[in-house]
């Protein structure tokens, strides 16, 4: 019998804890298919962060760290620069990597370290139990904006991306979705290309994958699904917003 | 050599390879010295966004088997807590140094000794203790700070070498050990990557259930009565005098000067030096709470190591303080009078 489908050997068998119809297990799927193909799981180091995806060091199968909140890019620093052969990859949601942790992102984006981000923006803190998120959308309903986020008295939704591609050290920067299969192969591609501009040394990349949270949405995962294509995605543009040698796209 | 500059020339030579600072006076002197002599010795200088950064960076450096340090200064120290609770918790080495100075906020850039509740305590979240080393002189600085890299590795722990301003801003000469750098112990809990390894290495301090998590606490508690048993350091002058002065750092310096008046005074003064703050040296107070007639214990802060020293002598002598604050530094007259003060009768808390 042929095999054509299996678990990526950068995967341990530990079952995800996630939500059904969370994406974070998707993504993890395409972080470790990345380390297989490239042949770099023997080499890899994963920073988990703090939030749903806290327990990943439980889910890859290479050395990982758990950081403190938001400061992944900081830890992923000491390691690359200590271990310049590591491939060395942070995975941060939006709370995470757009709040508490926004100078550690910025910095390590402008200083060019040679680390893959993976940026989980699911408008919303997830493990907390659904507060408003730096990217939760104006009038989107959360724990903390009861009445819909108003850009006036909340703020507005910051995008990752579009920022960080105005910074000489950032070399990929792109954004992906997986609410549909064409877009998790994407999704993939992005991911690839992420990790092969550190391992060809250009720089700093990061891939934001835009994500749901059907638990804190109170949606059904296809709901939720469909609220990312309608909501989030024209607030969210996708695409690569950085490519090495072509400066912003 | 100037302190700060000395302790980092040390730690190049203790084999620390990664360095991460932010720079505040009065230890800038230390980053710019990392920043001249570490691509040289073959390791990483970062200048970071912030010390919370830095702290974070060196969890990452020390995690993949680097010898790693930070310094700062006291409201650098207190951002770099998250990270140092951290290092604790995962069980990662990392060297923090902390040049104090008055406080609190701002606070002054003059010498102090004001962090010594935070240094001692853990200062950040959760039940956990580093060593603390405080150097009575620059020559003792180098040493502590190679120590300080030992024993980081040897417990897997962060060790706070707790300096002050006077320490990092005054010269003294020094001597270097000979020799080539150590070489160093294998980190087969490192996370490095997994070649040859069949199982990843995790580095972590999330126990999410309580009986783990205590279980985990319990297992560091083991490893700080370990330290309390082994890693004691004190210096005792004059074993056989009457009253005792209990001093550190820079004001251990300053009750040396004092002593010396005190023996054309007619009055026989000795000294406890702690050089371990953390573990606090009790045993140094036990040698001579038999036969001291009192304590007298001078800080540069309103009162923080005399609890210790209250705590070891458990009310078997009186133990005075006297202390000077935000950046104010005591003189040997000052100690001197309050000497004085005891041995009339008339001591009491300055
Ligand atoms: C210093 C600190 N502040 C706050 C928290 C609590 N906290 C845990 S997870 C989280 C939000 C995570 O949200 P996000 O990064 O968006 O990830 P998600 O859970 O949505 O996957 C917060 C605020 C913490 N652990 N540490
Ligand atoms: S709370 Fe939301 S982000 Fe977290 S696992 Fe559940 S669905 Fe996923």
């Amino acid at each position: 019998m042929q095999r054509i489908f299996s678990r990526p050997q950068a995967l341990t068998g530990v079952p995800f804890h996630y939500c059904p119809g969370c994406p974070h297990g998707i993504v993890h799927r395409l972080v470790a298919e990345c380390l297989d193909e490239q042949g770099v799981r023997e080499r890899a180091v994963g920073i988990a962060p703090v939030g749903c995806a806290v327990f990943a060091y439980n889910y890859f199968n290479c050395d990982m760290i758990q950081a403190a909140h938001g400061r992944a890019p900081a830890v992923a620093t000491g390691v690359k620069r200590s271990r310049p052969d590591a491939v060395v990859f942070t995975y941060q949601g939006d709370g995470d990597l757009a709040a508490i942790g926004t100078a550690e992102i910025i910095h390590a984006a402008t200083r060019g370290e040679r680390i893959t981000v993976v940026f989980i923006n699911n408008a919303i803190y997830g493990m907390t139990g659904g507060q408003m998120a730096p990217t939760t959308l104006v009038g989107q309903e959360t724990t903390t904006t009861p009445r819909g986020r108003d850009a006036s008295y909340h703020g507005h939704p910051v995008r990752i991306p579009e920022m960080l591609a105005l910074l000489d050290g950032a070399a990929y920067v792109a954004r992906v979705s997986v609410h549909a299969p064409g877009h998790v192969n994407r999704a993939r591609r992005a991911l690839r290309r992420a990790f092969e501009v550190q391992l060809s040394n250009q720089g700093f990349s990061l891939v934001e994958v835009v994500s749901s949270c059907p638990t804190n949405w109170g949606m059904t995962p296809v709901e939720a699904l469909r609220w990312v294509e309608q909501h989030m995605l024209p607030y969210y543009r996708l695409g690569e917003f950085k490519v090495p040698g072509h400066g912003e796209a | 050599m100037k302190g700060n500059e000395a302790i980092a020339e040390a730690a190049i030579r203790a084999g620390c390879r990664f360095y991460a600072g932010y720079p505040i006076t009065p230890q800038n002197e230390l980053c710019e010295y990392m920043a001249r002599r570490m691509p040289e010795a073959g390791g990483t200088f970062i200048q970071s966004e912030s010390e919370i950064a830095a702290i974070n960076m060196v969890y990452g450096a020390g995690s993949a088997g680097a010898r790693a340090m930070t310094s700062s200064s006291s409201p650098g120290i207190s951002l770099k807590q998250e990270g140092i609770s951290y290092l604790a918790g995962a069980e990662v080495p990392g060297v923090i140094v902390n040049m104090v100075r008055g406080g609190p906020g701002l606070g002054s850039i003059q010498p102090a000794q004001s962090d010594y509740f935070q240094a001692t305590r853990g200062g950040g979240h959760g039940d956990y203790r580093t060593i603390v080393l405080g150097p009575g002189g620059i020559q003792e600085a180098v040493e502590l700070t190679m120590l300080a890299f030992d024993l980081a590795d040897r417990y897997r722990n962060p060790v706070v070498v707790l300096g002050d301003g006077m320490m990092g801003q005054m010269m003294e000469p020094v001597r270097f050990p000979e020799g080539p750098p150590p070489s160093l112990s294998p980190k087969p809990w490192a996370t490095t990557g997994t070649p040859g390894r069949d199982r990843p290495n995790i580095i972590n301090s999330l126990y999410i259930e309580a009986e783990a998590c205590e279980r985990h606490n319990q297992h560091l508690l083991q490893k700080y009565r370990e330290m309390e048993l082994r890693e004691v350091r004190y210096e005792l002058v004059d074993p056989e005098a009457e009253y005792f002065l209990v001093a550190y750092g820079t004001s251990s310096r300053i009750c040396r000067a004092a002593m010396a008046r005190a023996v054309a005074d007619g009055l026989r003064v000795g000294m406890v030096r702690p050089i371990t703050l953390w573990p606090f040296p009790r045993a140094a107070i036990e040698r001579v709470v038999g036969r001291a007639r009192a304590f007298l214990t001078v800080e540069m802060s309103a009162g923080q190591m005399v609890e210790d020293v209250r705590l070891a002598v458990e009310g078997r002598r009186p133990v005075y303080f006297f202390g000077r604050t935000g950046g104010a530094v005591p003189t040997p007259q000052e100690v001197m009078d309050c000497l004085k003060m005891i041995r009339e009768g008339r001591g009491g808390e300055w």
